[in-house]
C-alpha cells in the first residue's frame, strides 16, 4: 500500500499531465458539441505544456539567471538552476496551441454560419441531406 | 551566393515569400501569383543544387547546416542526406508546378482574397520542406505545425461543407501532432538532446534500448504520423477534408502533406531510434505490415465505391500509405527502397492526376464520374495527361508506378509475407478496373441533341488554359523520366540512404 501511495505522490506531476490528457482526449472524441471540442483540445495541449514545464524543474532550484554572469569565470553548480530549455520549448508550443486554437474558432465560426448549428449530428443531418 | 548556403535558401525563399506576398501581394492580383512561383522556382533551383551536392559526396556522408552557426547540441542544424535530398526535389518540384497550375483556378475560387491565399501556400510549402531538411526532433514539431495550421485554412477555402471536413481535420491532427510532442517529451528526458544524430548515438546503450520510457515514445511518436498519414485505420478525417476542398489546394495538398509525414515516420525510425530498435526491439513487423495490407485492401474498396473523382483519388491515397508504411516496415532493403522511391513516385502521380481532374473540373464544371464523358475528344491533351497518372498508378511500365511496386513486392517476397503481396497485387488490380472504367467513359461522346443529330464529328475541343497544360505535361513527363531512370536514383541516393545494415 505504501508502495503504491509512494508510486503515485512521487510523480504527482505526471499524473496530473495524463489525467488532463485524459480528460481532454475525452471531450474531443466524445462531446457532440464542436466547442466543447475545441475546449477538449486546449486542455490536451495544456496537459502537454504543464508535463514540460514540470520536467524542467529540480528541487531546491532556482530561475536560470546567472548574478553577474559577465566577466566572472567562476563554475557553476547546474543543479541550482531549473533547466531552462523545456520551459523555452513550451514557448513556442504555447504560439502553436494559441494559433490553432484561432484557426480552429475561426472555421467553428464559418461552421456556425454555413449549418446554423455547432451540434455535430445536426451538422451530420444538413449534410446528409 | 557560396554553395553551403543552399540548403537554408530552400526554407527560406518560401518563407519571404509569404511574407512579400502579404505585405504587397494585394497590390495587384498578378503580384502575388509571380511572387509565388519565382520564390519557388528559386527554392527549387537550391533543392536540384543540393541534390546534386549530395548525390556526388553520397558515400562520404550528410550534409549539415548550422542556423547562425550554433553547434549542434545547442543550435538547430540541417541536415541534408541522399533520402531527404530527394524528397525535398520532390516536394519542391510538385509545389512549383502546382503553383504555376493553380493562376486560373485560385482566381475563380478566391478572387477576393487571391494574397491570403497564396500567403498560406508559400507557408504551407516552407514548413513541408523545413520538416524535411531539419535535424531537430522538436523544430521538426514545429515546422509540422507551420505546415498544418497553412494547411487548414487552405483546406477550409473550399467553402461549403469544406469547414465542417477541415475541423474535423484540425481536431485529428492536433491528436497527432501533440502525440508527436509527448514522445518528444519522453525521448528529451531519456537523452538530455533534442539533436536527431545525438540522440540516436544514446539509444545504441544497452540501458535505453530496453527503457519503458523510450518504448513508449516510440509508440507515441509512431501513433502520431500515422494520425498525420492518415493511415488505415486512422484515416477517417482525409476523403472528406481532401474532397471537400478547392482544386488547387487539393493538388498542393494531396500529393505532399501525407508523404512528407510518411518521411518523417522513415527519418524518425532510422534516424533517431536505430534500426535494431525499430525492427527488432519493438517486434511490431508482421503487426504494423498486416496493418498496412488491411489500408491497403480498404483504400482500395473505398475507392470502387465512390461516384465522386475527387474522393475516388483521396481513397486511392489512403491504399498508397499503406504501400509506404508496408513497406518501410518489411524489415529488408528491397521493401525499404520501395517505401522510399514511392515517396517521389506516389508525389508525382497524385499530383498528376489531381491536376488532371481539376482540369476536367474547371472546363466543365463537373466533379463526378460523368465528367469524364466524352474528354478524349474534348480535352485531349488533359486526357492523355490523366491516362499516364493511371497506368501509372496502376503500375505499368515504364512509368515509375511499376518500378515502386516490383520494389514492394519483391520486399513482400524476401519478408516472406504474402498477405502484403496479395494486397499490393489486389490494389493494381482495382486500380486497372478503376482507371480503365474511366478510359471507357472518356472515349464515349457526349449523350446529346447534337450527336444524335449525326453531329459527331463537330465536338469542339475546349482545352484547359496554358498555365494549367504546361505543369500537367511537366508532370506526366517527370513520372516516365523517373521510371526511366529508376536504376541510377536507386544506386545512386537510395542506396546510401538506407540505414547501415541494410543493403541491396
Amino acid at each position: 500500500m505504501e508502495d503504491l501511495f509512494n508510486y503515485i505522490i512521487g510523480r504527482y506531476n505526471y499524473w496530473a499531465a495524463i489525467i488532463l490528457l485524459l480528460i481532454g482526449l475525452y471531450g474531443m472524441i466524445a462531446k457532440n458539441n464542436l466547442l466543447k471540442k475545441v475546449i477538449g483540445m486546449t486542455i490536451f495541449q495544456a496537459a502537454i505544456i504543464l508535463f514540460y514545464v514540470s520536467i524542467g524543474d529540480k528541487r531546491g532550484a532556482t530561475i536560470p539567471i546567472l548574478d553577474h554572469g559577465h566577466g566572472t569565470h567562476q563554475a557553476i553548480e547546474a543543479a541550482a538552476y531549473a533547466n531552462p530549455l523545456p520551459h523555452v520549448l513550451m514557448l513556442t508550443a504555447i504560439v502553436v496551441g494559441v494559433s490553432t486554437l484561432g484557426v480552429a474558432l475561426a472555421i467553428l465560426q464559418k461552421i456556425y454560419r454555413v449549418h446554423g448549428t455547432i451540434e455535430e449530428d445536426e451538422i451530420l443531418e444538413t449534410i446528409d441531406q | 551566393m557560396s554553395l553551403e548556403q543552399h540548403a537554408i535558401i530552400i526554407i527560406l525563399a518560401p518563407l519571404l515569400g509569404a511574407l512579400v506576398i502579404s505585405l504587397i501581394g494585394g497590390l495587384h492580383r498578378r503580384v502575388a501569383y509571380l511572387t509565388l512561383v519565382a520564390a519557388l522556382a528559386v527554392s527549387f533551383s537550391s533543392t536540384i543544387a543540393t541534390l546534386s551536392q549530395v548525390a556526388a559526396r553520397a558515400a562520404e556522408g550528410p550534409l549539415h547546416y548550422f542556423l547562425g552557426d550554433w553547434q549542434p547540441p545547442y543550435g538547430i542544424e540541417l541536415v541534408i542526406d541522399p533520402l531527404n535530398a530527394l524528397v525535398l526535389t520532390m516536394v519542391a518540384g510538385v509545389s512549383l508546378l502546382v503553383a504555376i497550375y493553380s493562376k486560373e483556378t485560385v482566381r475563380r475560387e478566391s478572387p477576393d482574397r487571391l494574397h491570403h491565399y497564396y500567403t498560406l501556400f508559400a507557408l504551407l510549402v516552407a514548413g513541408l520542406l523545413g520538416i524535411t531538411a531539419t535535424g531537430d526532433i522538436f523544430n521538426l514539431y514545429v515546422l509540422t505545425e507551420i505546415a498544418a495550421l497553412a494547411s487548414y485554412a487552405l483546406l477550409a477555402s473550399g467553402r461549403g461543407f469544406a469547414y465542417y471536413a477541415t475541423f474535423k481535420y484540425i481536431i485529428m491532427g492536433t491528436i497527432g501532432a501533440c502525440f508527436y510532442l509527448l514522445g518528444v517529451g519522453y525521448l528529451y528526458i531519456k537523452t538530455g538532446t533534442l539533436n536527431m544524430a545525438e540522440m540516436q548515438a544514446f539509444m545504441t546503450r544497452p540501458a535505453l534500448l530496453h527503457s519503458e520510457s523510450i518504448r513508449v515514445a516510440f509508440i507515441l511518436i509512431m501513433v502520431g504520423l500515422w494520425i498525420k498519414m492518415a493511415f488505415f485505420p486512422l484515416h477517417g478525417w482525409l476523403p472528406n477534408a481532401y474532397t471537400r476542398t478547392s482544386t488547387t489546394t487539393s493538388c498542393l495538398v494531396a500529393p505532399l502533406m501525407t508523404k512528407v509525414s510518411v518521411y518523417v515516420m522513415i527519418r524518425v525510425m532510422f534516424g533517431v531510434f536505430t534500426l535494431p530498435y525499430a525492427y527488432h526491439v519493438m517486434g511490431w513487423n508482421t503487426a504494423v505490415v498486416w496493418l498496412a495490407s488491411l489500408a491497403i485492401v480498404a483504400g482500395s474498396i473505398g475507392a470502387l465505391a465512390q461516384t465522386n473523382l475527387k474522393r475516388m483519388l483521396t481513397y486511392i491515397i489512403v491504399a498508397e500509405v499503406g504501400y509506404m508504411v508496408g513497406g518501410a516496415w518489411l524489415g529488408n532493403a528491397a521493401g525499404l527502397t520501395g517505401a522510399i522511391y514511392h515517396i517521389i513516385s506516389d508525389g508525382l502521380m497524385t499530383a498528376c492526376l489531381f491536376m488532371a481532374v481539376g482540369a476536367i473540373t474547371f472546363k466543365t464544371g463537373e466533379i463526378n464520374l460523368e465528367a469524364m464523358r466524352g474528354v478524349f475528344r474534348r480535352m485531349p491533351v488533359t486526357a492523355a495527361i490523366f491516362v499516364v497518372g493511371g497506368l501509372a498508378m496502376i503500375g505499368i511500365p515504364p512509368t515509375c508506378g511499376f518500378f515502386s511496386k516490383w520494389y514492394l513486392l519483391s520486399g513482400g517476397l524476401a519478408a516472406g509475407h504474402y498477405g502484403f503481396v496479395v494486397a499490393l497485387l489486389f490494389s493494381s488490380l482495382v486500380n486497372a478496373v478503376l482507371f480503365f472504367r474511366l478510359f471507357e467513359i472518356g472515349y464515349y461522346p457526349l449523350f446529346d441533341a447534337q450527336s444524335e443529330a449525326g453531329q459527331h464529328d463537330k465536338v469542339v475541343v475546349a482545352e484547359a488554359p496554358l498555365s494549367m497544360l504546361v505543369p500537367m505535361l511537366i508532370t506526366a513527363a517527370m513520372i516516365l523520366v523517373v521510371g526511366l531512370y529508376t536504376s541510377r536514383i536507386v544506386s545512386g541516393l537510395i542506396e546510401y540512404a538506407l540505414p547501415a545494415g541494410l543493403k541491396l
